[in-house]
């Protein structure tokens, strides 16, 4: 009885610790992916750990928030901060089978997502300035076709696994060992592409850039400052990881634990390492090397992006379902 | 011999690494297919055509090794050779020739045709069932994809007003027809097959000829430009045809 | 056998010939002296196949008998006669458009290329071949079409590249779906595609994938017969190339397409239980039957008035193979035969009309019985006979086909009657002042010699009158080998 419920207990540890360390590893992850682009494009790097001191200093600074904010303004960056991490505690970073994978389904997942945006939104028209509706509507229009592209991509894994829960399709995948499937394949490039529309990342948005005219996601949070400044931020980071946490482990799995022991959970946490490095160095390539398009060529990027998921979903069921 | 009996099902995971390879490249045929209705540019175009080729040579020596039919690799070097080196090779000379090969053709509504496409393959799964039912052979399911390369060729050709264009998609039509016969029936009889490839040949270079006529009578490669014949014949819209 | 092997490689020796010599100022002599040993063997062939019975060859390769034989002979007949009307025509032809010695070598080679490919297809007892051959008579006369260079030929010449060549593709797909279904039943590969071997196994064939198959070979091969949607290319192929061209398409192309397309149907026939292939032939023949009579009236070009009749018949004839019943077979066979010759005998002598009054307008040639009665009388007597007045053989033809029709399908001689008479009123509305018209100043007659259409129109009204005994023989062999029973 005293063992079931250690063992009880120490799944529900294991999920905690896998949590904390998603978010805390995330601003890591930022100063890796900066590091390498300065690297790239000869610059000078700032340290790896530069987006850390940066949100220190923004949590010591004053909030200042304007007159007209209703509790819209004031509760956002809570809540889009609380909603990333809730989706971190159930994307598989380092184990499956943790107890929050119960829940850990890609419905939630994404519903979890447009909660973040849809408060996002609302704040950045809260305050009555025209950036921010701006911000918002270019956002709400990059979320309207992004989202079916990433349902997509989700439910052609979710076909081959016949499940939508995150940690029972990477078990699958894993299971099924070295198996070449081209609507993996579809879904994995359709879900890179909206990784990089969703996070904000070239070509749909610089994340640097505070040109008003090119802005997308600075524009809706351009009022925030001081702690609630650092919580979007932290979240925006969050969001980035759990994406590329979400393409290396459901389409690369290899490596992830399933079982709690000391030496796999240690493999884990070193294959995770290696591969959301190496998707960083890929992330950073590919944004060098695209240019960051024109707003109304993005339902263009993104209506490839869908058309590589739909290839995904029609690859599965022409081709690898049985005749 | 890798058949299955028709009705049995076929878990993705239970194929061996060729078979599995033989879907995949049929998911890149089907992809190629798709990228040249996006393309607007005509270099690159023929380079997708000529990486369709390609896999598709690839494909055929592939199920030569997988089934045991010797023949087939013979066609896969005749598909390579022709469909992946010859003819774009004399598509680009061509466009080159006519000082074509910078320019950017406008796709009206690029996303529907897209999605046009799209419902394309959905319908050719549906006409390929019956089929697929039937075969026994390890590549059944690419039958389905065979189709859809034909018509998504006949989409290019019907949204496309450049004669290059079209004469692209008329070439991925005869590509996916061979790819059905590789995979529906490992390959017709040679005779059969050196006939095919004859004509295609043949029809290549009588387009190039004709490029050429299209432009010294109409001055341009445009096909919307060819519009003089009407069903119900205008006389009054063209020119008087006078002998001297 | 020396006779088939001959006929397929005496065409093949003029193209290589021709693609030396075609400019010479003989050349033409050299066609028409291809042309006839071409008949020759195909009569001897004819001789042959009448005496012995169907001819397979030792290769397999080829096979004649009652259906293909005498649409071998027809070939080799009109070729002949296009031939003796080509020589002169061209020679005026080149002087007035001034076409150049390239492409009158061209134009004798791929003459002679197309007619390799027509025998090549009738003769083939492979069905992966004939779709070579087909595919090969497109290819050998796009360029033909647009000999004259001027943008609607070029544009004639694009739009049949295009359509024929996809259409075409529709029919390989359909062959590759016969060769799929004739696998899993033929154990060895290569004789799965030979016609004889297939038309034995026909009961064997799955309906499912034999359905397909058909309709993506009447799709593709009803493109080539000229089938309505399908028939775009048609008028503006058959009128704006050179008229030889236009007599040796409306006449034996067509035909030798719908020969392809009922071979087919045989097979067909032998798997499914019900007529479901005859079903979708009757469809597409009424519809090209009604359609193109209804568009002869709008025509203004002479040569696209005659290519809209051409669509009307293969209409009929179409409609008439999908009844199926050996009368309307009968009816159909006989119909090729006679709508072959009075369609060839028709454009030959409308080129020389066009000669004469220097245009293709229907509007501006007039007085034709005036300037040269040869010609006028010509046009006059070939119009009446595709207008199907007895006692041509297109009305023997088409009253068989009527009564065929009125046997099953009470409700259709409607449409058919009404559409015959449209095309009949059409034509004859065009025709009267072309003919009889006030003639033009200046217009002078052309050196014309209309002894071949003569005989070809002589042809079609002794057989409206009494068909010899050979030919019913032979009609008579081919309805019981298509429809499995005998019309006498």
């Amino acid at each position: 009885m005293n063992t079931v419920a250690l063992e009880f207990n120490l799944d529900w540890l294991m999920a905690l610790i896998q949590t904390l360390l998603f978010v805390a590893m995330a601003p890591l992850l930022l100063g890796w992916i900066k590091r390498v682009k300065c690297h790239m494009q000869n610059r000078a790097a700032p340290p790896v750990l530069q987006p850390y001191r940066d949100l220190i200093k923004l949590f010591r600074k004053q909030t200042v928030i304007a007159d007209r904010a209703s509790w819209i303004f004031r509760s956002t960056p809570y809540i889009v901060f609380g909603t990333t991490v809730l989706s971190a505690a159930i994307v598989p970073l380092v184990a499956v089978d943790l107890p929050t994978a119960a829940i850990a389904d890609v419905i939630v997942l994404v519903g979890f997502f447009a909660l973040a945006r849809f408060f996002t939104a609302l704040a950045g028209m809260d305050i009555g300035t025209a950036f921010g509706g701006m911000g918002s509507s270019r956002e709400m229009m990059i979320g309207a076709l992004a989202e079916p592209v990433m349902l997509m991509a989700v439910f052609t894994l979710a076909m081959s696994a016949s499940t939508t829960n995150l940690s029972e399709a990477v078990t699958y995948t894993l299971k099924s060992g070295l198996v070449l499937r081209s609507s993996f394949i579809f879904a994995a490039l359709g879900l890179m592409m909206v990784a990089v529309a969703e996070a904000g990342r070239v070509p749909v948005d610089n994340p640097s850039t505070h040109l008003e005219l090119t802005m997308i996601h600075e524009a809706m949070i351009l009022e925030y400052s001081g702690r609630h400044l650092a919580l979007i931020e932290w979240a925006g980071f969050l969001k980035l990881m759990i994406y590329m946490v979400l393409i290396s482990n459901i389409f690369f799995p290899w490596g992830i634990a399933t079982e709690l022991t000391a030496e796999a959970l240690a493999i884990g946490v070193v294959a995770i390492t290696a591969k959301l490095a190496l998707l960083g160095v890929v992330l950073v390539i590919w944004e060098t090397v695209m240019a960051k398009m024109r707003l109304f060529r993005v339902p263009q990027f993104l209506g490839f992006a869908f058309l590589l998921s739909l290839l995904g979903m029609l690859t599965h069921v022409v081709l690898e379902t049985g005749g | 011999m890798w058949c299955w009996k028709p009705g049995a099902e076929m878990e993705l995971t239970q194929l061996s690494l060729y078979d599995q390879a033989v879907l995949l490249f049929a998911a890149a045929i089907l992809f190629t297919s798709f990228i040249m209705l996006a393309q607007a540019r005509i270099v690159p175009m023929i380079h997708t055509f000529a990486w369709q080729g390609a896999l598709l040579a690839a494909t055929t020596a592939l199920v030569a090794y997988v089934t045991e039919h010797p023949h087939l690799y013979i066609s896969a070097v005749m598909t390579f050779l022709l469909k992946a080196l010859l003819i774009p090779w004399m598509l680009h000379r061509l466009a080159v020739r006519l000082k074509i090969h910078r320019e950017m053709e406008k796709l009206s509504y690029p996303s529907m045709t897209l999605l046009a496409g799209a419902a394309l393959v959905v319908f050719s799964y549906y006409v390929a069932l019956p089929i697929i039912h039937l075969s026994a052979l390890v590549t059944r399911n690419t039958i389905a994809i065979s189709i859809a390369v034909v018509l998504l060729g006949m989409l290019l050709m019907i949204v496309r007003n450049k004669a290059i264009s079209q004469v692209i998609g008329f070439m991925s039509i005869e590509n996916g027809l061979f790819y059905s016969a590789v995979v529906s029936t490992y390959g017709m009889p040679m005779v059969v097959e050196l006939g095919i490839a004859f004509d295609v040949l043949v029809a290549a270079i009588l387009f190039g000829v004709f490029f050429f006529q299209m432009r010294d009578s109409i001055d341009s490669l445009d096909v919307d430009r060819l519009n003089r014949l009407k069903e119900a014949d205008d006389s009054s819209l063209r020119a008087p045809e006078k002998l001297p | 056998m020396t006779a088939l092997w001959l006929m397929l490689l005496i065409p093949l020796t003029g193209v290589v010939l021709l693609a030396f010599i075609g400019h010479h100022r003989h050349a033409g002599w050299v066609n028409i002296i291809l042309s006839s040993l071409s008949l020759a063997s195909s009569l001897w062939l004819a001789v042959h196949v009448l005496a012995n019975g169907p001819y397979l060859s030792p290769s397999r390769m080829m096979y004649i008998d009652a259906f293909n034989v005498y649409l071998v002979t027809l070939t080799a007949l009109v070729g002949l006669t296009t031939a003796i009307f080509s020589r002169p025509y061209m020679q005026h032809e080149v002087e007035a458009r001034k076409i150049g010695k390239r492409r009158m070598r061209l134009y004798h080679s791929m003459y002679q290329g197309f007619m390799f490919a027509m025998q090549a297809a009738l003769t083939t007892n492979n069905v992966g071949i004939l779709w070579v051959a087909m595919e090969g008579a497109t290819l050998t006369t796009v360029l033909l079409v647009s000999l004259y260079r001027t943008p609607e030929a070029v544009e004639a010449a694009w739009k049949y590249f295009i359509l024929c060549g996809v259409g075409i593709a529709q029919a390989l797909f359909g062959t590759v779906l016969l060769y799929f279904a004739a696998a899993r039943v033929i154990p060895s590969p290569d004789d799965a595609l030979l016609w004889n071997v297939l038309y034995g196994a026909a009961t064997q064939l799955d309906p499912t994938v034999l359905t397909l198959a058909f309709v993506f070979l009447l799709v593709g091969y009803g493109t080539k017969v000229g089938l309505v949607p399908l028939h775009n290319w048609l008028p503006d192929a058959h009128s704006e190339g050179p008229t030889p061209m236009s007599a040796i398409l409306s006449g034996l192309l067509l035909n030798v397409a719908l020969y392809a397309l009922v071979r087919v149907k045989m097979l067909v026939d032998g798997s499914l239980h019900s007529n479901l292939a005859g079903h979708l032939m009757m469809g597409f023949g009424l519809l090209s039957f009604m359609v193109a009579g209804f568009f002869l009236h709008r025509q203004r070009d002479i040569k696209r008035m005659f290519s809209y009749s051409s669509i009307e018949h293969m209409g009929l004839m179409t409609f008439a193979f999908g009844i199926g019943g050996p009368l309307a077979t009968f009816g159909a066979l006989l119909h090729m035969t006679v709508h072959s010759l009075t369609k060839s005998a028709i454009f030959v002598t409308v080129g020389h009309a066009a000669q004469i009054a220097g245009t293709q307008s229907i509007e501006k040639i007039r007085g034709l019985i005036r300037t040269q009665p040869t010609v006028g009388w010509g046009l006059l007597i070939g119009t009446v006979a595709i207008a199907g007045f007895p006692p041509f053989g297109v009305f023997t033809s088409e009253f068989l086909v009527l009564t065929a029709t009125m046997k099953s399908w009470p409700w259709l001689t409607v449409p058919l009657l009404v559409g015959l008479g449209v095309a009949f009123a059409g034509l004859f509305r065009h025709l009267h002042p072309m003919v009889y018209g006030e003639a033009p100043e200046g217009q002078v007659r052309v050196s014309a010699n209309m002894i071949p259409v003569m005989v070809q129109l002589a042809f079609v009204l002794w057989l409206g009158i009494a068909i010899p005994e050979f030919l019913s023989k032979w009609f008579e062999q081919a309805t019981v080998l298509i429809s499995g029973s005998s019309p006498l």
